[in-house]
C-alpha cells in the first residue's frame, strides 16, 4: 500500500473535535462505536447540522458531547432529557440528541425518561448500556443482570434489572429499538430513522465495558463481542415484552416498536395556542 | 388574547405581580412544579405565556424544572421557574450548572418555614443562606429581595435584566406573605421598561470562545443553532468550554465566575435608605420584614429616637460597603429578618465590632410585628 | 469472500475495491476491526504507537472490498477505508 505523506484524515474528522482526540474511553469500550454510528446517521440523515444539539449527562457516555463538533451540552447527572426537553420547547427547530448511559438515564435520571416519553418530547435518546457505572469504576446499575459482579456486588448482584426497551415502551415513547455494537450497520440505519422520526425516539445499545464490567465478569472485550455474535436473535417487531436480555436465554435485538403520536409541541401547539400555530402554519 | 406587559392598576397578589414582571421582562418559558406558596405563579404562567407565544411546562420535579430552564435559555428563551423552600432544595443541584455554564434564567423562591416540609403555607426568609451558599462549590450569585408586590413585579424585570448581562441565574427571594398579598400594582407602558438582553457573539464563528470575558468580565453568549458549534460543559472548562482537569483551571474559571460580580458591585447592589441621614441607630431589613422594620422606624422617630433603614434590595452580593459605612457612624445595628440570624450573620462580619449588632428575629410561621422591633430600640 | 452459495450472476458483479488507513497514534489497540472484518484483510501490527498500544496493520490489501465495517466499530476515530477504482489494484 501506498502511503500518503499528509496526515490521513478520518471521513467523521468534520464532525469531531478532533482537537480532543483521542478521547477518554478505555481500550475496548464501546462507547466510541456507537458514538461513531450515531455521526454517521447525522451525516447520512440530511438534517440540518447547525440546528442539531447533542446533550449529554454524566459518565463516560455523557463525555460524547465533548466530542462533537456540533452545539453541544454536558450538564448535570441523570438530567439531560430534562434540559433537553426545555432546548427543544423552547425552539422547536432543534434537533436534539441525548447521548448517555444506563446509569444516567436509568436511575439518577429514569424519572426524567419517563416523563419525555409519556409526553413525547420529539428527542432522539440514545443510550449506550454497557451493564454499570464505568466512570466510577464498575458499580452495579439498574441495568446490571442479576447475579453480576460489580465493585458494589462483589457477591453478586441480588437485584433484578431493568428492561430498557419495556420500559420506553411502556412510557409512550414513539420509536424504540435495541442493537449491539457489534450491528454497527443496523444501528446507524436506526438512529437515522430516530432523528427523522417525530417523537420520543429511544435506541437501547449493548456496549462492552471491559474495565469494569467485563474485568469481573470474565469478559474480555472480544469475548463480549463473540456473545453478542453468538447470543443476538434480530427480532424487528417483537413485542418489548419479549426483548430477553439475558447472556443464557439470549438477546433479543431490532427495531421493537414504532408509532405516530403526536408529539409535545404540536399538542401544546394544538391546545394552548392555536392562533400561534396557525400563524406559523 | 392580551399582551405581554398590561399597563395598567391592577389589584394583583405578589405571586401574580412576579409572574406578570417576568413577562414584562421578556421571559418566554416557564418550567415548574406545583410547591405552596408559589403554585400561583406558575398557574399564571400557564395561562398567560400561550397569550405571548410563550412555552409553558409543568416537569416532573423541581430537578427537571431547573434542567429545563437552563436548556431553554441556552436556546434562546428567557425562562424561570419559580417554587418554595423543598423545591429550591431540589434547584439547587442545576443552579450549580446555571452558575458554572454562566446560563442566564430567573429562580423565584416565594419562602415557607422550614426544615424540610415546615409550615409550607406561611412565610418565612430562613433560605437567605441556601440562596447564597445552596449550591455546592464557591461561586457568586445574585439574590434580590422585595418587599411588595409592586416591587416583585419590578425586581423581577431586574432579575431577568442582570440575569442576562452577568449571564448568572438571579435569585428572587420573596417569601409566602409578600407572594400572597394583595396590593395595588401598577404597570407602565412597555416602552418606559427598561429591557436588557445577553450579548451576542460577532465576528468569525471558527474563533468564538464561548467563555472568554468582555470587556466587563462577562462573555458573549452563543445561543444553540446559531453555527457557532460550541461546548458547553458544568466541568471545570477553559475559555474555549473545554473541560480542563487542572487546579489552574479551576482558579481562572472561579476568578471568571466570581469576577464577572465581584467587579460590577456598583451595578448589581440596590438598596433603600430611609430616614438614615441623621440616624444613630440602623435597622438592617429586607422583604417583608422590611415593611415591619419602616413601621418601627416612623413609632421611633415619633418617640424621639433617631432611628433609620437600610433595606436590602440585593441581598446577595451582600452591600458590604453600605454596612460598614453605617457601621462608623451608628451606634448600633439591628438586624430584622424572619429566621433566627441569617443576614445577621452578615452584617455582624462587615460591622467589625465596631458597633453592636442585634438580631429581632423569628422561626418563622408570622411576620415580625412592630413592636418586638420598636422594643429593641427603645433597649439600645 | 466465502460464498455459502454461489450466486449465478457471480462473474458480472463487480465488487467494489477499497483502500485502508490506519490512524496509529488514535489506535487503542482493541483489536475489534482485525476480528470483525468479513475479508479478513488486518492483522496486529507488531509495533507500538506512543500510547503502547499495537495498532492494525493492513494484511491483504487486495482482499479489501470498501464495506466500511472496521470504520464504524473501531470505537477510537482511527481507522477508515476509501473506495478505489475497480481495476487499481489489478
Amino acid at each position: 500500500m501506498e502511503k500518503s505523506k499528509k496526515k490521513a484524515a478520518h471521513p467523521l474528522d468534520n464532525l469531531l473535535r478532533t482537537d480532543r482526540i483521542p478521547h477518554i474511553w478505555c481500550a475496548g469500550c464501546g462507547i466510541g462505536t456507537v458514538f461513531s454510528s450515531s455521526l454517521i446517521a447525522l451525516q447520512g440523515s440530511g438534517i440540518d447540522l447547525k440546528k442539531t444539539v447533542m446533550v449529554s449527562g454524566i459518565g463516560c457516555s455523557g463525555r460524547a458531547a465533548g466530542y462533537v463538533k456540533l452545539d453541544s451540552y454536558h450538564t448535570t447527572h441523570g438530567r439531560a432529557i430534562p434540559f433537553a426537553t426545555g432546548m427543544k420547547l423552547a425552539n422547536p427547530e432543534l434537533n436534539v440528541v441525548v447521548f448517555s448511559g444506563d446509569g444516567d438515564l436509568f436511575a439518577i435520571g429514569g424519572n426524567h425518561f419517563i416523563h419525555a416519553a409519556r409526553r413525547n418530547v420529539d428527542l432522539t435518546v440514545i443510550c449506550v448500556n454497557n451493564l454499570n457505572y464505568g466512570m466510577t469504576g464498575g458499580q452495579a446499575a439498574a441495568t446490571t443482570p442479576s447475579m453480576a459482579k460489580t465493585t458494589t456486588t462483589p457477591m453478586g448482584n441480588p437485584e433484578q434489572p431493568f428492561s430498557l426497551p419495556l420500559l420506553a415502551f411502556a412510557s409512550g415513547a414513539s420509536y424504540v429499538a435495541r442493537w449491539t455494537i457489534l450491528h454497527t450497520r443496523d444501528l446507524t440505519k436506526s438512529i437515522e430513522e430516530a432523528l427523522l422520526r417525530k417523537g420520543f425516539s429511544f435506541i437501547e445499545v449493548l456496549a462492552p465495558c471491559p474495565t469494569g464490567y467485563g474485568r469481573r465478569n470474565r469478559e474480555a472485550p472480544l469475548e463480549t463481542l463473540r456473545l453478542y455474535q453468538e447470543r443476538t436473535i434480530t427480532r424487528n417487531g417483537a413485542h418489548p415484552t419479549e426483548a430477553t436480555l439475558d447472556i443464557n436465554k439470549g438477546i433479543t435485538v431490532g427495531k421493537f416498536f414504532e408509532q405516530d403520536r403526536p408529539t409535545c409541541v404540536e399538542m401544546y401547539d394544538r391546545t394552548c395556542r392555536p392562533s400561534f400555530s396557525q400563524e406559523s402554519a | 388574547m392580551k399582551p405581554a406587559v398590561l399597563t395598567g392598576e391592577h389589584f394583583i397578589t405578589g405571586d401574580i405581580a412576579c409572574a406578570e414582571g417576568a413577562l414584562a421582562a421578556g421571559c418566554r418559558f416557564f418550567a415548574g412544579y406545583p410547591i405552596t406558596p408559589a403554585t400561583e405563579i406558575a398557574e399564571h404562567m400557564s395561562s398567560r405565556l400561550p397569550d405571548v407565544g410563550g412555552t409553558f411546562i409543568q416537569m416532573e420535579d423541581e430537578i427537571g424544572a431547573m434542567a429545563a430552564v437552563l436548556g431553554a435559555s441556552c436556546a434562546g428563551a428567557k425562562s424561570m421557574t419559580a417554587t418554595s423552600g423543598p423545591g429550591f432544595s431540589l434547584i439547587m443541584e442545576n443552579l450549580g450548572l446555571g452558575i458554572c455554564t454562566e446560563t442566564p434564567c430567573v429562580v423565584v423562591n416565594v419562602q415557607r418555614a422550614g426544615p424540610s416540609t415546615g409550615l409550607p403555607t406561611l412565610g418565612a426568609q430562613g433560605d437567605m443562606m441556601q440562596a447564597r451558599w445552596g449550591s455546592h462549590g464557591h461561586y457568586e450569585i445574585i439574590a434580590l429581595a422585595p418587599d411588595s408586590p409592586q416591587e416583585l413585579f419590578f425586581q423581577t424585570i431586574t432579575a431577568f435584566n442582570l440575569s442576562e448581562v452577568y449571564r448568572v441565574p438571579v435569585l428572587v427571594m420573596t417569601d409566602e406573605v409578600t407572594g400572597h398579598l394583595s396590593e395595588r400594582v401598577v404597570v407602565p407602558e412597555a416602552s418606559m421598561i427598561p429591557i436588557q438582553n445577553r450579548l451576542r457573539p460577532t465576528g468569525r464563528k471558527d474563533r468564538f470562545r464561548p467563555f472568554q470575558p468582555g470587556p466587563n468580565g462577562v462573555a458573549p453568549m452563543a445561543i444553540a443553532g446559531e453555527g457557532y458549534g460550541i461546548h458547553v460543559t458544568g466541568l471545570t472548562h477553559d475559555e474555549r468550554g473545554y473541560p480542563v482537569m487542572t487546579a489552574e483551571a479551576q482558579a481562572d474559571m472561579l476568578e471568571r465566575l466570581t469576577g464577572k460580580i465581584r467587579r460590577n458591585l456598583h451595578d448589581i447592589i440596590r438598596t433603600d435608605s430611609y430616614r438614615l441621614e441623621d440616624a444613630d441607630i440602623a435597622v438592617v431589613s429586607y422583604g417583608v420584614s422590611a415593611r415591619s422594620s419602616l413601621a418601627a422606624v416612623d413609632e421611633a422617630r415619633e418617640m424621639g429616637i433617631k432611628a433609620g433603614l437600610l433595606r436590602l434590595i440585593t441581598v446577595w452580593p451582600f452591600p458590604e460597603e453600605e454596612i460598614r459605612a453605617l457601621a462608623n457612624r451608628v451606634r448600633a445595628l439591628v438586624t430584622v429578618e424572619i429566621n433566627l440570624g441569617q443576614i445577621h450573620l452578615e452584617v455582624q462580619r462587615c460591622c467589625g465590632g465596631k458597633s453592636p449588632v442585634f438580631l429581632v428575629g423569628s422561626a418563622g410561621g408570622t411576620v415580625i410585628p412592630p413592636e418586638n422591633i420598636l422594643e429593641v430600640l427603645r433597649s439600645v | 469472500m466465502k460464498y455459502w452459495r454461489i450466486p449465478f450472476d457471480v462473474d458480472e458483479i463487480q465488487t467494489s475495491r477499497g483502500s485502508v488507513t490506519i490512524i496509529e497514534e488514535r489506535c487503542k489497540g482493541c483489536g475489534y476491526c482485525i476480528a470483525y472484518c468479513p475479508r479478513d484483510v488486518l492483522e496486529l501490527s507488531d509495533r507500538y504507537n506512543a500510547k503502547g498500544y499495537r495498532p492494525p496493520a493492513v494484511k491483504k490489501p487486495e482482499a479489501c472490498v470498501n464495506c466500511h465495517y472496521c470504520e464504524i466499530i473501531c470505537p477510537d476515530f482511527a481507522i477508515f477505508s476509501e473506495e478505489l477504482p475497480p481495476d487499481a489494484m489489478e
